[in-house]
């Protein structure tokens, strides 16, 4: 949407959540970061690690990283635990009601460490 | 003893024979169903329903019912006497004219108000539908014929000229009972001039089969099927249309297979509400892709359901394809999953997808896989890949709430409970501030329990001997009961104490979706085992075992599967119900449905798991018995295991911190999630209308 998001920002902060082998692949876990931001963390079958928020915008609660994880057509994925709407893990598009969106935070491993990036 | 030997009569001695008793089928004509079966047909269903332990006596009346010390002693005309405690007389309608009579219109001389052509008595303000109407003196004791009288009246009310006459009366008739399949439609007599009758008879099978047709042989005009009634449903909307092949071919064994293609399109498919096929097709063409879908908007298959094979035919016939894919990662049925996962061993989601799947699943496919992998006895279900397939309920073992708060469910076999049991649950949902309430399974729900929070609530509880409820799984819930014997007046078995071995029998068997159960001691039936997915009512001699039925969006009754079982055959019954329905059923397909999509329905379901028609029932028996063996309490699994424990924290870099957005506020003394925004929380005002804001 706008040149901000497209591109990464320089200076994000880097917060360290957890060693990685604390997620199992295909399992999500929720992160508290400073601010009270709660994120929702998964690492998919390829090994990839994505972070998204963690509160369902349908019932508001703090709930998607106890979602069931998966894809659809390719996309990998995350299901409400709630009203089981899915969300792009990639982008947190909302694929059964296309005005909805979920934020998406930069995520990465750093020395066996799971990093997320707050801007 | 039961007068007269028709299709009613018949079914009232087999329902007078399964309450125990042996009646004695009394019928004037020399043969059973005189007016639906011809001589040849008749004998062989004589020998069918005799097979069925019902005496009969055919060509004889009864003379004379006298009482005799207590009893009843019937003088039938051949001077054979009958003793008999209980007489049913099913000979022949009488219909209710009393109305007619008093209004002073003209009935028949059998009964009946007189109705011309048009359904309309001698006073041309009255009208006469179905079997109160004598139309040319005759009355018609079938569905169909009134609902045709019906259509007459409603298009000559609206001002059409519809009529109808006797020969175009529809007397098709199917007996079902058990274990004697009967049917006739058109004119089965023969009563047509130049009519050939074209026979099949095979007493060695068991099987009787004649067409009548034209003189010509190119008209179907009628038939009679005894022993075998499979091919009613295609060969009597066949009446009045050309024969599509030769008429012995079409009825012998191992002719012609007749599909929906045979018909033409205004051949009647069903007959209780005359719905054609071309009425049919053109439900298909607007969008009807289901039997259901068709049922709602023609009305075909609604009445008697015996064209309900014919319908699924036509749709395959319409080229619907009625997909049966799980979802898009599996193409297959949730019954195909389950069998390439019993056969081909397969363990694992990873595996099961390589091999028979694509993509990576979804909360679709990943617990009906959980669930089978469950119900074959794979360990804990939160043992490796387990744990990644489970629904948020099952991977914390308590079911998740608006607020993303849980409610826990400890298990209280058949609602008994004792008071040390009660203080435990007490102080549990005391000391961790959980609101209380009783479930409508006779145990007690306690909500609001933050994820981390679930091992200490439950190491409570398991210390003091409780173990998981199962109420957050696809699994048995509970089996609810009344008190029976043990304290009832009216009691007539120990319907708590089989409550409780059911429920410990069947806790944590893995279904397709939730499985609920009740015992009743008496036939007041207080457990409301009849609404459930297995119900058992106490008889004076054993249990009576009812199936498929459900409350909730769509209440339906369970049916009488089988009765007055000893206890053991009752479990062995109940085990081969339940694997059956484990096997077969479609993903959240409750038992009703699965019962109601079987072809061949309730007598199909007993056929298999009754009377072993397809040889599986020692297979179920085994895979239950697995079951049993293997069952752990779960939550005592996770409580053993500090992996399975990590998962139980509320941030994984905060692990003590609950979740802030978790708010809670009082109501009638008690915690609950504070209203969602938009919904103002205030007391709800009662009989006081002007004070609400």
């Amino acid at each position: 949407m706008t040149a901000e998001m497209l591109e990464p920002a320089v200076d994000l902060q880097w917060e360290t959540v957890c060693p990685l082998d604390r997620l199992q692949p295909e399992r999500g876990v929720a992160a508290l970061l400073p601010d009270g931001v709660q994120v929702a963390i998964f690492r998919t079958h390829d090994g990839a690690v994505h972070a998204v928020g963690n509160v369902d915008p349908f019932s508001g609660a703090a709930v998607l990283s106890r979602g069931i994880v998966g894809d659809r057509a390719g996309v990998p994925t995350v299901a409400s635990p709630v009203y089981k709407q899915v969300f792009s893990l990639v982008t947190g598009r909302c694929l059964d009601d296309a005005d909805v969106t979920i934020p998406v935070f930069p995520a990465r491993v750093t020395d066996g460490w799971l990093q997320v990036g707050l801007p | 003893m039961v007068v007269g030997g028709g299709l009613l009569g018949l079914e009232a001695a087999r329902a007078l024979r399964l309450l125990g008793l042996s009646p004695q089928v009394v019928e004037i004509a020399p043969r059973l169903m005189p007016v639906q079966v011809d001589e040849g047909g008749g004998a062989l269903l004589r020998r069918l329903v005799e097979s069925e332990e019902l005496a009969v006596r055919c060509g004889v009346s009864v003379q004379e019912i006298v009482e005799d010390r207590g009893r009843l002693l019937a003088k039938l005309s051949d001077g054979v006497e009958l003793d008999a405690d209980v007489v049913v007389f099913s000979a022949g309608i009488r219909p209710a004219d009393g109305l007619a009579r008093t209004a002073g219109l003209p009935v028949g001389e059998r009964g009946g108000v007189l109705v011309d052509d048009r359904c309309r008595t001698s006073d041309e303000r009255v009208w006469a539908v179905g079997e109160v109407a004598a139309l040319e003196g005759r009355t018609y004791g079938l569905v169909a014929p009134g609902y045709a009288m019906a259509e007459v009246v409603a298009d000559r009310l609206l001002g059409g000229d519809a009529r109808m006459t006797p020969a175009e009366i529809d007397m098709s008739t199917q007996l079902k009972m058990l274990g004697v399949d009967v049917a006739s439609f058109g004119d089965a007599q023969a009563v047509t001039p130049g009519a050939l009758e074209v026979v099949v008879n095979d007493p060695v099978a068991g099987t009787y089969a004649k067409l009548v047709v034209s003189d010509d042989a190119g008209t179907l005009l009628g038939g009679v099927l005894v022993g075998d009634a499979s091919k009613y449903a295609v060969l009597r909307p066949l009446v009045g249309a050309a024969l599509p092949a030769d008429p012995v071919a079409m009825i012998a064994p191992g002719g012609v297979e007749l599909g929906a293609d045979a018909l033409p399109d205004s051949a009647q498919v069903c007959s209780c509400n005359a719905v054609t096929k071309g009425a049919i097709r053109a439900a298909i063409a607007d969008g009807a892709h289901t039997v259901p879908a068709i049922k709602g908007c023609t009305r075909a298959g609604t009445s008697c359901g015996s064209c309900v094979p014919m319908l699924k035919n036509l749709l395959v016939q319409e080229g619907v394809e009625v997909s049966k894919a799980l979802c898009e990662h599996f193409s297959q049925s949730r019954a195909e999953l389950f069998e390439i996962v019993a056969g081909a061993g397969v363990r694992t989601f990873t595996e099961l997808v390589g091999r028979y799947g694509r993509g990576r699943g979804c909360d679709i496919c990943k617990p009906a896989v959980a669930s089978i992998l469950a119900s074959l006895g794979s360990g804990h279900v939160h043992d490796g890949e387990q744990a990644t397939l489970q629904d948020t309920n099952d991977h914390f073992l308590a079911n998740l709430q608006r607020n993303g708060t849980y409610s826990v469910v400890p298990r209280i076999p058949g609602g008994e409970i004792t008071p040390e049991g009660l203080i435990t649950v007490g102080e549990v949902a005391r000391d961790f501030g959980l609101y209380t309430k009783i479930t409508g399974g006779q145990r007690i729900d306690m909500f609001g329990a933050r994820v981390e929070q679930l091992p200490a609530i439950w190491r409570r509880l398991v210390d003091a001997g409780f173990e998981s409820g199962h109420a957050y799984g696809k699994a048995l819930r509970t089996v609810k009961s009344c008190v029976g014997t043990t304290w009832c007046r009216y009691g007539q078995q120990d319907s708590v104490g089989l409550a409780i071995a059911l429920e410990l029998r069947y806790r944590g068997l893995r279904a397709p979706h939730k499985i609920k159960s009740a015992v009743s001691g008496c036939a007041r039936e207080c457990a409301e085992a009849r609404s459930k997915d297995f119900g058992v009512i106490a008889t004076e001699t054993g249990w009576n075992l009812y199936v498929g039925g459900n409350g909730g969006f769509t209440p339906r009754h369970a049916e009488l599967l089988a009765s007055d079982l000893d206890t053991d055959t009752l479990v062995r019954v109940i085990d081969r119900f339940l694997m059956f329905y484990i096997r077969t059923a479609d993903r959240l397909q409750r038992t009703a449905p699965w019962v109601e999509a079987m072809d061949g329905g309730l007598d199909h379901l007993r056929a298999v798991i009754v009377d072993d028609s397809l040889g599986i029932c020692a297979d179920l028996e085994a895979a239950m018995e697995a079951h049993v063996a293997g069952y752990a309490d779960e939550w005592r699994g996770v409580l053993d295991d500090p992996e399975k424990l990590e998962r139980f924290v509320s941030f994984v870099n905060a692990p003590g911190t609950p979740d802030p957005t978790i708010e809670f506020v009082s109501e009638r003394g008690q915690p609950v999630p504070v209203p969602r925004s938009g919904e103002p929380h205030q007391p709800v005002a009662i009989g006081m209308p002007g004070v609400r804001a």
